[in-house]
């Protein structure tokens, strides 16, 4: 369904991604985990076409996105639903209009009836009575979930969670775990999951796979990381300093 | 060392003809999506208000005392050698000519100009612009176009505006302050007005409106580095466009007014 090879990309001198290649199947949930800084955002903007490879390709159900033209990439993302580390929501329109935003430009639906849509929608993530509230009055937690709502709005095949609970508390990181997991059963969808939150990682993920030095180092089962022999997954999933794992800006 | 200095002009000019490379990008993409359905009207429109109507209180105050100043000062200047009787003349043709779309275009600039490079610098560091793309919709289409044409639509709007307060506001000061004969001011402002005169002032404000939101766009799109990044595309949002529309003005004056 989703397929990286040997992607490449840099910024200016930084050789962020190496030569990544992976492979997701339909229905998988895979994590990549990854310390900050590991290019990790960069693997999932590759994946939606937000950012081209300088090298290798990225193909959507067999499709290169590099060779395909704007309108090509758009029809693509269709198949997409987002969550953004931040939320992303867009502060000037209400809490529904962000949730409908993707049914209000690519269907013919009237505003009512995307009102309903979105409705539902938050219902599904656990939001209730919000919809006429604007973005900049809600919590952290609350504004992932509109982010969630409206990452599902369209029905996506595929969702890509950046850092999903990431600044949020222990309680409200592990309620969006539990989403992440129930639009998984509920939807069917395939997701990809970018994180450094171990915890969530072994509890959503079916496959975890390791992004350190611009590849992927280590894909397995959750059972398999966790029992791994390899010494950075080890330091890494068991966040310790001390290890191969150099810190940039830190001696030791 | 020839090499060195070859280095250090390269070095120098990379940034600047970056700059224009992706602002002529970025207006090829506008003119060619502003072409294409669906034409975001609701957005045009909603634009047209922050940037025309929303602009009106400042403009009408800067327009009417340019107006007022331009009178007192032209007329204490051209008693010397008695030529007060083409104080009206000089208003008229300073205002349509030159000040009307000039200050006007500074005004907003200033204003909405400012608000544009800010509101779109925070939308691409917040990842707003990221999802706008994940969902599939163009954001040069969805942002720069309306804001596009509302400039090219409502700076020459504004310029009108500026033009008669600016006439008016000479026309208090000479006749009701200065005491200059009514009749005798009106037609010294109509008598060598031509159409020519305010028709040439929109064509620059048009082209202003132009200018100044696509670099305020720009500006914003490109912007990097969070909060401190939203503060410096704002200034050099109001700096670049402020510069742009006092350049083009004298080749834009030289050419159109041979």
């Amino acid at each position: 369904m989703i397929e990286l090879r040997d992607v490449h990309k840099s910024f200016g001198e930084n050789h962020i991604l190496r030569g990544v290649t992976l492979r997701v199947e339909r229905g998988e949930s895979i994590v990549v985990i990854g310390g900050s800084g590991s290019g990790k955002s960069v693997l999932l903007k590759h994946i939606i076409g937000l950012l081209e490879p300088d090298r290798g390709s990225v193909l959507i159900d067999s499709a290169d996105l590099s060779r395909m033209d704007e309108d090509g990439l758009h029809e693509v993302r269709k198949k997409f639903g987002m969550l953004f580390q931040s939320a992303a929501l867009f502060d000037s329109m209400k809490v529904w209009e962000n949730v409908g935003f993707s049914l209000k430009r690519h269907t013919r639906m009237n505003d009512s009836e995307i009102r309903d849509v979105a409705v539902r929608k938050l219902g599904m993530v656990g939001l209730v009575g919000i919809e006429d509230v604007m973005p900049s009055q809600l919590s952290g937690g609350m504004r992932k979930r509109v982010g969630l709502a409206r990452a599902i709005a369209m029905e996506p095949e595929i969702l890509l969670y950046d850092e999903p609970t990431t600044g949020l508390d222990p309680i409200m990181a592990d309620a969006i775990n539990d989403l992440i997991i129930k639009m998984r059963e509920t939807l069917h969808v395939t997701s990809v999951t970018i994180t450094h939150d171990m915890k969530s990682a072994y509890k959503i993920a079916d496959t975890i796979a390791m992004l350190y030095n611009g590849v992927i180092i280590a894909r397995g089962t959750p059972a398999e990381i966790r029992n791994t022999s390899d010494p950075v997954v080890s330091q890494f999933i068991e966040g310790r300093a001390e290890g191969p794992i150099i810190l940039e800006g830190i001696e030791k | 060392m020839i090499v060195r200095i070859i280095e250090f002009i390269g070095a120098l000019l990379e940034g600047p003809l970056l700059g224009l490379g992706r602002i002529i990008l970025l207006l090829g993409s506008t003119l060619k999506l502003m072409a294409r359905p669906p034409f975001e009207m609701k957005s045009v429109v909603k634009q047209m208000l922050e940037i025309g109507v929303n602009s009106l209180p400042v403009v009408l105050i800067t327009a009417v005392f340019t107006g007022m100043v331009l009178a007192l000062q032209s007329y204490t200047g051209f008693k010397r050698f008695g030529a007060e009787g083409l104080v009206g003349t000089v208003v008229a043709l300073s205002m349509t000519r030159e000040l009307g779309p000039v200050l006007s275009a500074l005004i907003v600039t200033g204003r909405a100009g400012a608000a544009i490079a800010a509101e779109v610098g925070t939308m691409r560091v917040t990842e707003q612009i990221d999802a706008l793309e994940a969902m599939a919709t163009n954001p040069v289409k969805y942002l720069v176009v309306p804001r596009f044409m509302s400039g090219i639509v409502m700076l020459p709007a504004l310029a009108i505006v500026t033009d008669i307060v600016g006439i008016l506001g000479g026309y208090v000061v000479s006749v009701l302050l200065l005491g200059t004969n009514s009749r005798s001011y009106l037609r010294a402002t109509w008598d060598f007005l031509q159409v020519q005169d305010i028709y040439n002032g929109l064509v620059k404000a048009c082209f202003f409106g132009a200018a100044f939101t696509l670099i305020s766009c720009y500006k914003g799109f490109y912007t990097t580095g969070g909060a401190e990044g939203v503060g410096r595309a704002t200034t050099g949002a109001v700096v670049y466009s402020s510069m742009t529309i006092l350049i083009s003005d004298y080749f834009l004056s030289a050419w159109l007014f041979k």
